[in-house]
């Protein structure tokens, strides 16, 4: 056993898979490929890969399908691989299980970034008692938060809005789990509580408020808090 | 809150429901008084007045002031609607113009007299008809009402005062009216009667004496008292019903009343009427057709009466039984009753005996669980049925003719017989004759045929001959029995054949039924189930049948379809489409426009009518019970397969859109996997060979360019495709709040370095509410607009971007300094393919009708125009939803 991690690449195009394959080798991993949904859960229950890599464009199953099934049994952290104008099935993926998603056409910088924060995200074990994002400083024992040093005073909701953000940092929470966590059942379609609150967040936390750096909004998919590599 | 006390959620449903009808109809006020001269109208003009002066729109429909002064000086001033003035025989009579008040639908319109008849030729034959009408029609009402008029107190104000009362409304008619009663002590009635304020109509003059006793008076003030008390009553009831207030309701009660053709059945049906109203009970009129003929008379009367127990509100069924009472308790079990009403026996049948008893006392025998009550019928005398003189002149001379005829043959041949046989087989041939007679004719000739045959027997063959004298024993008891049996076998014999006739009638119905049902479904296509419609109906009911549809040009709500047997007139047309729009019945028979000469029936299925059904009889004589509520079950049969076949076609039509969008969807999805497969390869591969850290500066910004290229025909791809979605209409519109910040973010990030060359000046109110667009077509808005400044602006110039509430629109603006848009049409800029003449290489002339498409597409609008100052200026404009509330946080 290697400490290298084992990363399982899902995707019928040779020209993509050879391409990751190579990146993913030149940055320490090991790669293992599969060319359809069947193969991938397949060699996924063979060889338990630390990641997936998984586009949800395949030819046999659908792309879900397999996230899907996939999700029966293991919990190794997916990531997506979608084209830009999918927006319903990047946050069906997110809500079926999927930890990040990334656009394609890619970049391989970015891809290696978000490979690295899922990973890490997965092999953490137990909970950062304080989570600290450029300026800010989120202290989820004592429910302290402060930018630069000082205090911020944040309401409820909005304590409760970046408690869950800050917690899952570097992943992507769709609107309808933020809504489900933060609001409760029943709240799932009320985007509009969702977009006052972050403005109010953004307001009081981010340095310029107009270009945020540590809530990103993912265009109709849902939220990310900055991701601390 | 115990499980007990929660309310009712049928009940909440229905209460809400109640009010959601109550809200799309408008209200009746009712002002109601025991008698004329209360001051009703009076009454509803102060109400009226009140209304005015809080700015409402009142309107007088109808007002009858009698010439009185004060009611005239307190109409003064309140809008009217001209009467419609009608010559009728020569009498010139002002109705409520009912056209007129539907056209200049004022919020609330006074129509004093309820109750009143309208003149003949009107749309309606009762005012309180038009009422409804201008309650659908979402206007509120304010009328008045003596307690006279209403039809379930008709009986009682007759009984009280003697005065037999003609102009009744229905109580459903006032089901969910608001009513205020005008009281007047009676002395002081009949000291305005006195003092001449009280307006009589002259042939009532005479009546008023006895119509205006004070004890009388007091009775009918109790009576208004009552039933207004009883109608707050049940408000309150719905009310707590859905509040779950106080004792729960006992439900399950269901009353059963049995209406015949007699003219006591009516009072039986208000007497019910009421005590459902009390308990508030559902009810059934239940019709149990025997085989025994009826006359024309009475077939009206028993039309009359369930006609009746319809208005007031009860379920109708009839059903076939020789045994009344068998009928009765067979619906009563099916229908699960738990009350009967019956009425009380006016005298004592000697017949009832051979019965097993009374049909009363049958019923309270046999009814096991069921109340019975025995209610005293009131109404009009009993006429004595069998001497009826209109009656006699009716009967059918030929077949006793036919009878005289044959029994006289038989009296020939009896004489050619007599030489042969002794006179008692004679008898016999008689006999023969009479039983034969029998199959063919009546029971009255059949009768006439053995009393007639026996006495020519006595008289021609018994001994001593051609007298009618006797005088053996034998011989009498021969003539005796002789009588008896032709009677007995007579009426038998008829009585077999009736009930035979009856029994095919039946089976004609069911048959008549059933062919069309099969002929129904086996129709391939909608045409050929029209073409089976209109002939079915045309031979089953001896009608010209014409079948009307709704328009789909929406010219006018229904066409006639062209296969129709009968060509519709302009005046028949009108009245199918009023069938038609206000899914009843109407025409001739029925309480709608029934001046026409046809009967015009909807076709209803759920909540909408689908057609019309027309027909003109060609026999004169109008439908018995039986032929009508075949007619019904026709009705609903067409009516059910027409909404199947309705419901069929849109679902072709969905599975064939839905199909095609499918393909469409797939195509283009696997265009846009093949495109961009190897856009990600190029693009990984630039930022790969960048990451690996082995260029030097010169190649490292080349890969910085291949990555730009890539961008760029990824944006192209992309365009290409979302022009594909957009002209085969796949847009997909996920509609949901955003900030408009993210919008703008986003779309600067997509176009990277492409807008690195130019200053861009963003100006957004930091505090702009999230905005109900779709995430993707308005970046994709914003990437064209900001991209295609780019492009066509020299490097170094500003690119200003605004967004604005103006109004009840987001307006965003992309202003550049650049050397403007060239004269000419600036809306054909929105064009596809559309390039100015010297347009800078980069653009493919789709961006900006994306622009266009995608703002069309949300309900928004395009523009463009050049600055006074230099440059363009392009306008998206975006329909802004207003921010529903969001909770605030307790502190």
């Amino acid at each position: 056993m290697t400490d290298k991690p084992l990363v399982l690449i899902v995707d019928d195009e040779p020209q993509i898979r050879r391409l990751l394959t190579v990146s993913l080798e030149a940055n320490a991993y090991r790669v293992m490929s599969a060319v359809s949904g069947q193969e991938g859960l397949v060699l996924a229950a063979q060889h338990r890969p630390a990641l997936v890599v998984l586009d949800l464009g395949l030819p046999d199953s659908s792309g879900q399908e397999v996230l899907r099934r996939l999700r029966e049994w293991s919990n190794a952290p997916v990531l997506v691989l979608s084209v830009q104008d999918d927006e319903k099935g990047k946050v069906a993926a997110l809500d079926a299980g999927a930890d990040d998603y990334v656009t394609k056409p890619f970049n391989t910088d970015e891809l290696l970034a978000r490979l690295r924060v899922a990973l890490r995200r997965s092999t953490k074990t137990g909970e950062a008692a304080v989570v600290y994002a450029k300026n800010l400083v989120v202290d989820l024992a004592t429910r302290r938060v402060t930018v630069s040093g000082k205090e911020v005073k944040l309401s409820k909701i909005e304590y409760d809005l970046l408690r869950l953000l800050a917690r899952h940092a570097g992943k992507v929470l769709t609107h309808r789990q933020i809504l489900q966590e933060v609001w409760g059942t029943g709240h799932e379609n009320d985007t509009h509580y969702l977009r006052v609150y972050i403005a109010h967040l953004r307001e009081k936390l981010e340095a310029n408020p107009e270009l945020p750096e540590l809530l990103l909004t993912e265009l109709g998919v849902g939220y990310r808090f900055l991701a601390t590599e | 809150m115990t499980e007990r006390d929660r309310p009712n959620p049928d009940a909440l449903l229905a209460a809400i429901q109640r009010d959601e009808v109550r809200q799309q109809w408008g209200k009746l006020k009712v002002f109601l008084g025991m008698c004329a001269g209360v001051g009703k109208t009076y009454a509803m003009l102060e109400a009226a007045r009140r209304e005015f002066a809080a700015g409402r729109d009142v309107v007088i429909g109808y007002l009858e002031t009698h010439g009185r002064k004060e009611t005239d000086a307190l109409a003064e001033g309140l809008p009217a609607i001209p009467r419609r003035q009608i010559e009728y025989r020569g009498i010139q009579l002002s109705e409520l113009d009912l056209d007129a008040a539907l056209a200049r639908k004022p919020k609330l319109i006074l129509v004093d007299e309820f109750a009143h008849s309208n003149a003949p030729e009107s749309r309606h034959p009762k005012r309180y008809q038009d009422v409804l009408e201008l309650l659908n029609a979402g206007m509120d009402v304010f009328t008045t009402l003596n307690i006279q008029h209403l039809e379930s107190r008709a009986e009682a104000v007759a009984q009280i005062t003697g005065v037999t009362i003609h102009e009744t409304v229905p109580d459903t008619a006032l089901t969910d009216a608001d009513f205020e009663l005008v009281d007047l002590p009676p002395d002081e009635l009949r000291a305005r009667l006195a003092a001449g304020k009280v307006y009589l109509p002259e042939r009532a003059a005479t009546a008023q004496d006895r119509f205006f006793r004070v004890g009388n008076l007091s009775a009918l003030r109790e009576l208004a008292l009552r039933f207004t008390a009883e109608h707050v009553g049940q408000d309150v009831l719905a009310e707590r019903r859905a509040h779950g207030t106080g004792t729960p309701w006992k439900s399950g009660q269901r009353l059963l009343v049995a209406v015949s053709a007699s003219p006591t059945s009516a009072s039986l049906v208000r007497w019910t009427r009421r005590l459902t109203g009390e308990l508030h009970a559902a009810w059934l009129a239940v019709y149990v057709e025997s085989t025994r003929a009826m006359s024309d008379e009475d077939q009206a009367r028993l039309a009359k009466n369930l006609a009746l127990a319809r208005e007031l509100g009860a379920e109708i069924i009839t059903t076939t039984d020789d045994d009344v009472v068998r009928g009765i308790l067979r619906i009563a079990r099916e229908q699960n009753a738990t009350q009967f009403v019956v009425g009380k026996p006016a005298g004592w049948r000697v017949i009832e005996l051979f019965r097993g008893g009374s049909v009363l006392n049958r019923l309270i025998r046999e009814s096991g669980q069921i109340d019975v009550h025995v209610v005293r019928a009131e109404g009009e005398k009993v006429i004595r049925r069998p001497v009826r003189p209109e009656n006699f002149w009716k009967i059918d001379f030929r077949t006793y003719a036919w009878a005289t005829g044959i029994v006289a043959g038989v009296t020939g041949l009896n004489a050619v017989l007599d030489q042969f046989v002794g006179f008692y087989a004679l008898a016999l041939t008689y006999l023969l004759a009479v039983v034969v007679l029998a199959l063919f004719v009546g029971r009255g000739p059949v009768f006439f045929a053995a009393t007639l045959s026996a006495l020519l027997w006595n008289f021609f063959f018994l001994p001593p001959r051609f007298t009618f004298f006797i005088t053996s024993f034998q011989d009498g008891m021969m003539f005796a029995m002789y009588f008896i049996v032709a009677l007995v076998l007579g009426q038998l014999t008829a009585r077999i054949r009736t009930q035979q006739t009856a029994e095919r009638q039946r089976e004609q119905r069911a048959t008549a039924l059933y062919l069309l049902t099969r002929d129904l479904a086996e129709s391939p296509d909608l045409a050929q189930l029209l073409a089976v419609v209109i002939q079915q109906v045309g031979k089953t009911f001896r009608a010209d049948v014409a079948l009307s549809l709704p328009d789909e040009n929406e010219s006018a709500p229904v066409t006639a379809y062209f296969a129709s047997t009968w060509a519709l007139s302009d005046k028949e047309q009108t009245v199918a489409a009023w069938a038609f729009q206000h899914r009843q019945s109407a025409g001739r028979g029925t309480d709608n426009l029934p001046a026409g000469e046809g009967l015009h029936l909807p076709l209803v299925a759920g909540a909408r009518a689908t057609g019309v059904l027309s027909l003109r009889f060609i026999d004169a004589a109008p439908l018995s019970p039986a032929q009508r509520d075949l007619l019904d079950a026709f009705i609903r049969q067409i009516a059910l397969v027409f909404d199947r076949e309705r419901l069929r076609d849109a679902e072709t039509q969905a599975k064939f859109l839905a199909e095609s969008e499918r393909m469409g969807t797939m195509l283009l999805n696997s265009v846009s996997h093949e495109l961009r497969t190897p856009l990600a390869a190029i693009s990984s591969v630039a930022s790969g060979l960048r990451a690996a850290g082995e260029l030097n500066a010169a190649q490292q910004s080349l890969t910085v360019e291949l990555d730009e290229a890539t961008r760029r025909l990824n944006r192209l791809v992309r365009n290409l495709l979302d022009l594909s979605r957009l002209e085969a209409g796949h847009l997909r519109m996920n509609t949901d709040w955003h900030d408009l910040r993210d919008f703008l973010r986003s779309a600067m990030q997509n176009l990277g370095h492409s807008l690195s060359r130019h200053e861009i000046k963003i100006d957004v109110p930091t505090d702009f509410p999230p905005v109900k667009l779709d995430a993707i077509l308005t970046e994709q808005i914003l990437v064209n607009l900001l991209g295609n400044a780019a492009v066509h602006t020299p490097p170094g110039t500003k690119v200003e971007f605004s967004a604005r509430a103006e109004a009840d629109q987001l307006v965003l603006r992309v202003a550049d300094n650049g050397p403007g848009l060239p004269s000419g049409d600036t809306a054909r800029w929105f064009d596809r393919f559309q390039r100015g003449p010297d347009a800078v290489a980069g653009g493919t002339g789709i961006g900006l009708s994306l622009v266009k498409g995608f703002a069309e597409a949300q309900g928004g609008s395009v523009s463009a125009e050049n600055r006074p100052d230099g440059g363009a200026l392009f306008t998206v404009k975006l329909p802004l939803t207003k921010l529903p509330p969001v909770p605030e946080e307790k502190e």
